[in-house]
């Protein structure tokens, strides 16, 4: 009973904050907001928002980026997962995937920007020697007006949740075996694998895709660090407008958050649109049953820009942990002039409240998040109904709203709905709202490792005998351990890295490590930033590390049960 | 028994008899100090700099000492997000238990909680350290960016716009606005200002218009439609001429004043502005800035102003607010502020008003390398009205943000 009720819950604990606090959005829009004197509806929010200098601009560059960091990240992802199959390279990517997936997104932000910046790590390291620079050139690079530098900033960190998201998806469609079949057929192996593969592995991780193009059209911090200024992309307009010292910006503001709504939902239709053409020039180019041709290019291609991806993201955040114990450190040197440990002296003693409340949230979203999931992946197996994959309006694709559904356009009116509510800020309420977006994460990384158990297991233990219950705890979680933990440290990695949630449900009340992280940040001292962007990356790695290693110890006799590499 | 039962049931009376939302006197001050006893203050106070977040808590060790309060830093990157929490209340009708306690504030922001209602008092006058202000003789305490404190607000802070230029990339440093546009035509890409509405761009082209206009008594009134073209043309003029020789021919401008030190730090400009008058001597000490960094002011005198302490209107802990307030307002807590190791911003005390001991306090500190002395930072320009500050960055960003 418990357990049917279990997606009925899901679906309402998601949807309904979001619809709440859209409408709360939308309301101020048009000009409906009783506490600032607005009691008439009305078009002037409007028409103010589109008098805003250079709002073309921002809505351009956010529609533009959204797009072109999804295709070249997905790009990238599959070209890799056809040119590397089985090499070394593959298994080391692997490998780094997790890592590269809990180094947060403004920290891999930060750690670009210094080493691209005209007075960054790479022009130091090249100068004066190579260059004869004795000052920085005078280039406009990071926060470059077409937004280059941010989607640069998006694509090295979006690479590792597509390819995790296909890693996961990918066994069940046997690889193996069809490109084997391929091959067999005269097929050079790259080209192999993106005739017979890519087709059938699209579909399975057109959701994760969706999400990152919503998530790339109104992303926050990192386009507050890498992104233009003149004018910034709309989703910052947003926040400053929200902040503006002149509260009647409040109305246009709101239809702002609106306006990016639209943005999102046209990116995604567009984005459909794509897929249809290229999946009709694609049926055309399979049909055509070259064999040979692009093969070396693509192979390079799959093998290189991935490389090229990993090393910027590690590289970047190396630098800022040399910057985290820099004394001075003038340009062109190549190094600073001294090290020094007063940066992590004077955070420490500020550090353990925050890492303290963050390890809590995270924790306690994450459980109810897998409890939650579980249960439902458990009602799916009794009752035999399994949700069509890839639509988005079959009912467990409501899961997926919170990340379609840009944070900016309904976290401002959630905070007033729960203000209403006389709910009071506490830790409670921001697990809550992490809960929002930990849920579906730790749905989409568990459910195909469940659904995919072979059945016979729990056939054999009812033979035997066994209640379904016992099944469920005495064969399925067992066997199940290696993707529930990596589920785990999955959802341990979104709840940590959450700002805006945290800080508007917190009322800023509830530190954690990356309110104050990205609170410095605004004061721009690479130092501090480099000691609190490396105790942000280094929490979720330990949920990795123990995801990794706990069934290794678990099953020290058991190979086949201790996950993936 | 008795006893115990007394212990129990008489904070209950307590409890019930004094009115639970009744707002603290500020002019019964030992009554606000009873009740102010054990309450927890939430206070909002920009966070980015981590000199400012280290005095906040050595001022919440002070309280928790001398009055029992527990002092909590609620760390914003924006005032504005204070601001708009206040609002979020008011809108959900929860008039009477907000989260706000105390924010750190002054200018627009200022003006807008208090034309909006959304201020608690007034209180500031009645607080026991005020008159050490000297406010008969200080507008400034009296005046925020000329609209009037009212009592709403308690002062805090005082700041003055400098200028700091790296000694080993430039010989002689511009001492007018126009000397520092033909001096950015001689060294193209090496200043530039914090982008427009930050508060120190702001400042910056208030300042350039309060030098370069010929009639500066309006821009002290409210800002009238009809003025606005003609009083500020001149700064369009000069901004328009300064631009191009700007960092990065002002296509991007750095988002506030720290990312500002950043660019001086990594050698990118060699002449930046500050709110603070000790930034770089600050600076120097935590290694962000070279050693041969130093202030200057033009000859005219800058932009100074004042930044305040303000209780919202429906803020839960208003007496612990208003002790921590004037404690703030202390000789002693107002002296540690000063002190560049410490924080180095400056106080908002008459030193004429204070007993000897404590005028000492003031006198020994030491400001450090690159801080201008009071008699070198020279005449202070008061801030013009908001009205004409929000033209201003509304006129900017019409003209120098692309379509």
């Amino acid at each position: 009973m418990m357990l049917r009720l279990a997606p009925v819950l899901i679906v309402t604990l998601l949807v309904g904050p979001i619809l709440a606090g859209l409408a709360m959005a939308v309301l101020p829009a048009f000009g409906y907001l009783p506490a600032l004197g607005g009691t008439e509806f009305s078009l002037t929010p409007w028409r103010d928002l589109f008098a805003q200098p250079g709002l073309a601009r921002s809505v351009t560059v956010s529609f533009v980026s959204g797009l072109a960091t999804t295709m070249v990240s997905l790009s990238v992802v599959l070209l890799f997962l056809a040119s590397a199959s089985g090499s070394r390279l593959d298994r080391w990517i692997r490998r780094m995937v997790s890592p590269l997936l809990s180094i947060p997104h403004a920290a891999a932000a930060f750690g670009l920007a210094f080493l691209i910046a005209p007075s960054g790590l790479i022009s130091r390291l090249i100068s004066p020697g190579l260059t004869g620079w004795e000052r920085p050139p005078d280039a406009l690079i990071v926060q470059d007006p077409w937004g280059l530098s941010l989607m640069a900033g998006l694509i090295i960190k979006e690479i590792p949740f597509l390819l995790l998201m296909s890693l996961a998806a990918l066994p069940q469609l046997d690889p193996e075996r069809r490109v084997a079949m391929a091959r067999s057929l005269g097929y050079r192996p790259t080209i192999a694998w993106l005739k017979v593969m890519a087709p059938a592995l699209y579909p399975l991780i057109r959701l994760p895709v969706y999400a990152v193009i919503a998530y790339a059209t109104a992303v926050v911090d990192v386009a507050l660090i890498l992104g233009p200024t003149l004018p910034p992309t709309l989703s910052v307009s947003i926040l400053a407008w929200f902040n503006d010292p002149d509260l009647s910006r409040r109305f246009m503001a709101s239809a702002g958050a609106v306006l990016q709504l639209g943005i999102t939902a046209a990116a995604l239709v567009v984005w459909w649109c794509l897929e249809r053409g290229i999946a009709c020039l694609g049926r055309r180019w399979v049909a055509r049953g070259g064999r040979q041709r692009g093969e070396q290019p693509l192979r390079l291609a799959g093998k290189g820009l991935i490389l090229f991806a990993t090393l910027t993201a590690f590289v970047g955040i190396g630098s800022l942990a040399l910057n985290s114990v820099a004394g001075f450190w003038r340009f062109p040197d190549a190094l600073p002039q001294g090290f020094t440990a007063t940066h992590w002296i004077r955070a420490l003693p500020s550090l353990t409240g925050p890492v303290a409340s963050t390890v809590i949230i995270a924790a306690a979203s994450t459980l109810i998040a897998l409890a939650l999931t579980l249960a439902a992946l458990e009602n799916e197996q009794r009752t035999g109904r399994h949700p069509v994959q890839g639509r988005l309006l079959s009912a467990l694709g409501l899961l997926y709203l919170p990340l379609i559904v840009p944070q900016i356009a309904f976290l401002f009116g959630l905070v007033v709905v729960m203000e209403s509510l006389g709910s009071r800020p506490t830790h409670g309420l921001v697990i809550f709202g992490h809960l929002l977006f930990v849920l579906p994460y730790v749905f989409l990384s568990l459910s195909e490792s469940y659904r995919r158990l072979d059945p016979r297991w729990s056939q054999l233990a009812r033979t035997l005998g066994s209640s379904r219950n016992a099944v469920f705890w005495r064969v399925r979680l067992p066997l199940l351990l290696a993707p529930i933990l990596t589920a785990c440290a999955v959802g341990l990695a979104v709840s940590i890295g959450q700002y805006l949630p945290t800080q508007l449900l917190g009322a800023g009340r509830v530190p954690t490590v990356t309110t104050e992280a990205v609170a410095l940040a605004s004061g721009g001292n690479r130092r501090a930033i480099g000691v609190w962007a490396l105790v942000q990356a280094s929490l979720p790695l330990v949920g990795f590390i123990i995801a990794v290693g706990l069934p290794r110890l678990f099953w020290a006799k058991r190979r086949g049960m201790r996950g993936s590499p | 028994m008795l006893t115990r039962l007394l212990a129990f049931t008489v904070p209950l009376a307590l409890l019930l008899t004094t009115p639970l939302h009744a707002a603290p006197d500020p002019s019964d001050w030992e009554s606000v100090l009873d009740e102010a006893h054990g309450q927890t203050v939430y206070w909002y106070a920009w966070a980015g700099e981590e000199r400012t977040n280290d005095y906040i808590q050595w001022s919440a060790r002070q309280v928790a000492e001398r009055y029992d309060i527990e002092l909590v830093h609620v760390k914003i990157g924006d005032t504005a997000e204070a601001v708009s929490r206040v609002l979020a209340e008011k809108q959900a009708g929860n008039h009477e238990r907000g989260n706000v306690d105390l924010i750190w504030i002054n200018g627009e922001n200022f003006a807008t909680m208090k034309t909006n209602d959304l201020l608690f008092g007034p209180w500031s006058e009645q607080l026991p350290h005020y008159p050490l202000t000297d406010p008969e003789n200080t507008p400034a305490v009296r005046y925020d960016w000329t609209i009037p404190v009212d009592g709403l607000e308690s002062p805090w802070s005082s700041s003055q716009v400098v200028f700091y230029y790296d000694t080993a990339l430039v010989d002689e440093h511009p001492h007018s606005m126009p000397e520092l546009l033909d001096w950015t035509r001689e060294n193209p890409g090496d200043f530039t200002y914090a982008r427009v509405p930050n508060f120190l761009g702001n400042a910056f082209i208030t300042q350039a218009l309060l030098e370069l206009a010929e009639d500066t008594d309006i821009l002290y009134e409210p800002m009238r439609e009809e003025d606005f073209d003609e009083i500020s043309a001149p700064l369009w003029e000069f901004l328009d001429e300064l631009h191009p020789h700007l960092w990065r021919s002002g296509r991007a401008f750095p988002s506030n004043s720290s990312e500002l030190r950043r660019l001086m730090g990594d050698g990118e400009i060699s002449i930046a502005l500050s709110f603070s008058t000790t930034e770089a001597s600050g600076a120097i000490a935590n290694f962000e800035l070279p050693d041969s960094v130093r202030s200057y002011v033009h000859d005219d005198g800058m932009i100074g102003n004042m930044s305040f302490l303000a209780i919202p209107y429906n803020a839960q802990h208003k007496a612990g607010a208003m002790v921590v307030a004037d404690y703030l307002l202390s000789p002693e807590a107002q002296a540690h502020k000063q002190d560049p190791v410490v924080w180095g911003s400056n106080t908002v005390l008459s030193l004429d008003t204070l007993e000897d001991e404590d005028r000492i306090r003031f006198e020994g500190i030491d400001l450090g390398i690159a801080t201008l002395s009071p008699s070198e930072l020279g005449k202070v320009r008061s801030q013009p009205h908001p009205s004409w500050v929000d033209a201003l960055a509304d006129a900017w960003q019409f003209r120098y943000v692309g379509n």
